[in-house]
């Protein structure tokens, strides 16, 4: 590592020495797995080994370098960084329960995938490059010196710890979930695991550990998510590709859907009661599969979630940060382009996984499928009985006839990724790689996420409001204290699995656009924004979008038109916007040396504008 | 800022507003008719349903990449690209 030149030349060569020990890795499994090992070892394996690799890594990468720490050097090329920012990117949210879904909510769940993809556009147009030739460490740092100020500075570290602790704990809680199930241990030991692991990849090393370990994770997962799906369709007959064959399927869905009256056929009172009362969280299926709301309204809560998701993913400073890290302007703008294409064939391949795993369970001429089925059958199949265990499944046999009909059958959403490698009757070392994966999303964007944080209290907070003389060697100290804190407290938080993983991280989304969004892009695109604009616009967004979601989700008000808790950035973003605009224009301009500084800002030419205040 | 800046800001400003035309039309529009798009079929998926599950993510990976390549054309143009 210590020839930096020479480490960055030989990537492609190293990670494909990587890639291909990882596929040996999964063959070895295989074999082992032909010699009669058990499932549960196999499992152990996979995650064990994965999780020590990145360890590795995190130790090699570490640094006692500010450049190093906070931005990897600014060395990363931009296929690198658009791998490195697609693992991110892809939480455990998106890997675990993004099919699960779109399995149980059908075309409306769709909006997570537009959502989640388009803001790239944004981030793209909008923010990477600018903030890349702005030259700093982390956003409040655009935010401070752009607008000037601690106050300015504060605000954004405020919304960028309230949207960035919102989503890491939803993080460390599917790290959790997974380490639970994979290693079979309690869910509290397997968040203190899951942590254990988060922090070997970054503390040592900062971004520059996180942006090599990414890399791994971010290989390792899609491998995870691409293999079942194509083996699923292969065993169909849906074509090796399956993203493109499998329509089909889709309209297959339909007719099952008729035939098993999904929709129509609503869950028992009686069922539904039970279910409470042991407090879990699983549901019938009761959503068609492609057909879309015929309302305005349905349209309507479509598009602003989407809105929301998007503007949300321009906003996200873990994201943002990652195009920090790119050697040139140039470089941050492919890098965009790359990170969506490699996120694009993760998310495209979700709706397939979906739709083949619905197909599995709906389809009764299929050896699988076990709706129509007789129920003690159905409740001696190993997933079924593995599941309902740990309570993520149940079977109730409502109207007493023996036979499982569609609105018997409870689960929750995000088990099907996990257990779909299981209902497929798939070998159990893609079970083993699958959990591998989930576990490989998780970690990646908590790591991102923890990072965010913790550099933005040491380097914003500490370093540039409060002791702004500190030293390298304890401005590095700080930060990593700082990661070790923030992670045990996210931990801490997790083990009380307050919300689903993906309630909480729809959260991180709208609370960062309603602060975030319009101060960093009128930051660049409109020069006569000024500091008491910006803190306005982030104040006010911040607090009106809080107070709606308190609101909505525990004030017992209805949401207007809409407007649930998942989409409160509708509510957020305008507020900022107008406050911020308002404020700024009723306030003088900013000075002569702003407005150089955006000028600088806008065009990649030249030294970077903080290249001398570091 | 000189004559080159303020011609290098228009139509970095101008690109910018193509782009978030194409994404606004693929972001929202399609989707706000989903459901009379599914009486359509496209590769066998009912049109709606694919535009959300796959249509619109391949238009924002094409439009990232080409908006990255026009962007770079005028800064090159313009003469502010960075130094190779």
């Amino acid at each position: 590592m210590k020839m930096q030149g020479s480490f960055i030349d030989n990537l492609p060569k190293i990670y494909g020495i990587y890639t291909g020990g990882f596929i040996v890795f999964i063959l070895l499994m295989a074999v082992l797995e032909q010699m009669g090992t058990s499932a549960d070892t196999i499992g152990i394996l996979f995650v064990g080994f994965t999780v020590l690799i990145y360890a590795a890594i995190g130790w090699l990468s570490r640094t006692m370098q500010v450049d190093a720490y906070y931005v990897a050097g600014r060395t990363v090329p931009p296929v690198f960084n658009g791998m490195a920012t697609a693992a991110d990117w892809m939480s455990g949210a998106s890997f675990v329960a993004m099919a699960g879904g779109i399995y149980m909510g059908g075309h409306a769940y769709l909006a997570f995938v537009v959502g989640w993809t388009g803001g790239y556009v944004l981030v793209a147009a909008l923010m990477a490059p600018y903030l890349r030739k702005f030259g700093c460490y982390t956003v409040p740092d655009f935010i401070g010196t752009r607008y000037g100020g601690n106050t300015a500075r504060f605000c954004a570290v405020l919304v960028l710890v309230i949207a960035s602790f919102t989503y890491v704990t939803a993080q460390i809680n599917a790290t959790g979930t997974i380490a639970a199930r994979a290693l079979h241990i309690p869910f509290g030991v397997g968040v203190w695991f899951g942590l254990l692991g988060i922090l070997l990849c970054s503390m040592l090393g900062g971004m520059r550990a996180v942006t090599w370990t990414q890399v791994a994770q971010y290989i390792v997962l899609i491998i995870a998510y691409v293999v079942p799906v194509v083996w699923m369709s292969n065993k169909q007959g849906f074509g090796i590709i399956p993203q493109l064959g499998y329509g089909d399927a889709v309209m297959r869905l339909g007719e099952l859907e008729t035939m098993h009256q999904v929709g129509a056929l609503k869950p028992d009172a009686a069922a539904l009661a039970s279910i409470k009362e042991e407090g879990l969280r699983v549901v019938a299926l009761t959503k068609a599969h492609a057909a879309a709301g015929t309302s305005a309204l349905d349209s309507w809560r479509f598009i602003t979630l989407v809105l929301c998701m998007m503007a949300g993913t321009a906003s996200l400073p873990h994201i943002l940060m990652r195009y920090f890290t790119t050697p040139s302007v140039r470089a941050a703008r492919q890098s965009v382009a790359w990170s969506l294409l490699f996120i694009f064939l993760l998310y495209f391949t979700a709706p397939a996984l979906a739709t083949f795993t619905k197909l599995q369970v709906l389809d009764p001429n299929l050896a699988t499928g076990i709706i129509g089925k007789s129920i003690a059958d159905v409740t001696s199949l190993d997933w079924v009985r593995n599941w309902s265990e740990v309570g993520f499944l149940r079977v109730i046999d409502s109207n007493g006839d023996g036979l499982l009909q569609i609105n018997e059958f409870f689960m929750r959403g995000d088990i099907v990724v996990l257990a779909t490698p299981e209902i497929a009757g798939l070998p159990y070392v893609i079970s083993g790689l699958v959990a591998a994966g989930g576990m490989a999303a998780a970690m990646s964007t908590a790591d991102g996420l923890l990072l965010a944080i913790a550099n933005a209290l040491s380097h914003d907070l500490y370093y540039k409001i409060i002791d702004p003389k500190a030293e390298t060697r304890t401005r590095l100290i700080v930060a990593r204290v700082l990661l070790i804190v923030i992670g045990a407290l996210g931990a801490f938080v997790a083990s009380f699995k307050l919300t689903g993983i993906l309630g909480a991280v729809a959260w991180a989304f709208d609370f960062a656009c309603s602060g975030l969004f319009f101060p960093l892009v009128l930051g660049v695109w409109w020069k006569r924004a000024n500091r008491q604009g910006a803190i306005a616009g982030m104040l006010a967004g911040l607090i009106a979008g809080t107070l709606y979601l308190y609101m909505v989700r525990w004030g017992g008000m209805e949401p207007w038109i809409g407007i649930d808790h998942l989409r409160f950035g509708i509510i957020g973003m305008p507020v900022s916007l107008i406050a911020m605009v308002v404020v700024s224009l009723l306030t003088p301009e900013p000075d002569k040396e702003t407005q150089d500084m955006v000028d600088a800002t806008r065009i990649p030419k030249g030294a970077s504008v903080l290249a001398s205040s570091h | 800022m000189n004559g080159e800046q303020t011609t290098h800001w228009q139509r970095t400003r101008n690109l910018m507003w193509i782009t978030l035309a194409i994404w606004f039309v693929f972001s929202f529009v399609v989707h706000w008719f989903a459901d009379a798009l599914n009486g359509t079929s496209f590769l066998g998926f009912p049109l709606g349903f694919y535009m959300a599950a796959q249509g619109s993510l391949v238009v924002f990976v094409v439009l990232i990449f080409w908006f990255a390549r026009a962007q770079d054309k005028i800064d090159r143009e313009c003469g502010v690209a960075e130094e190779d």
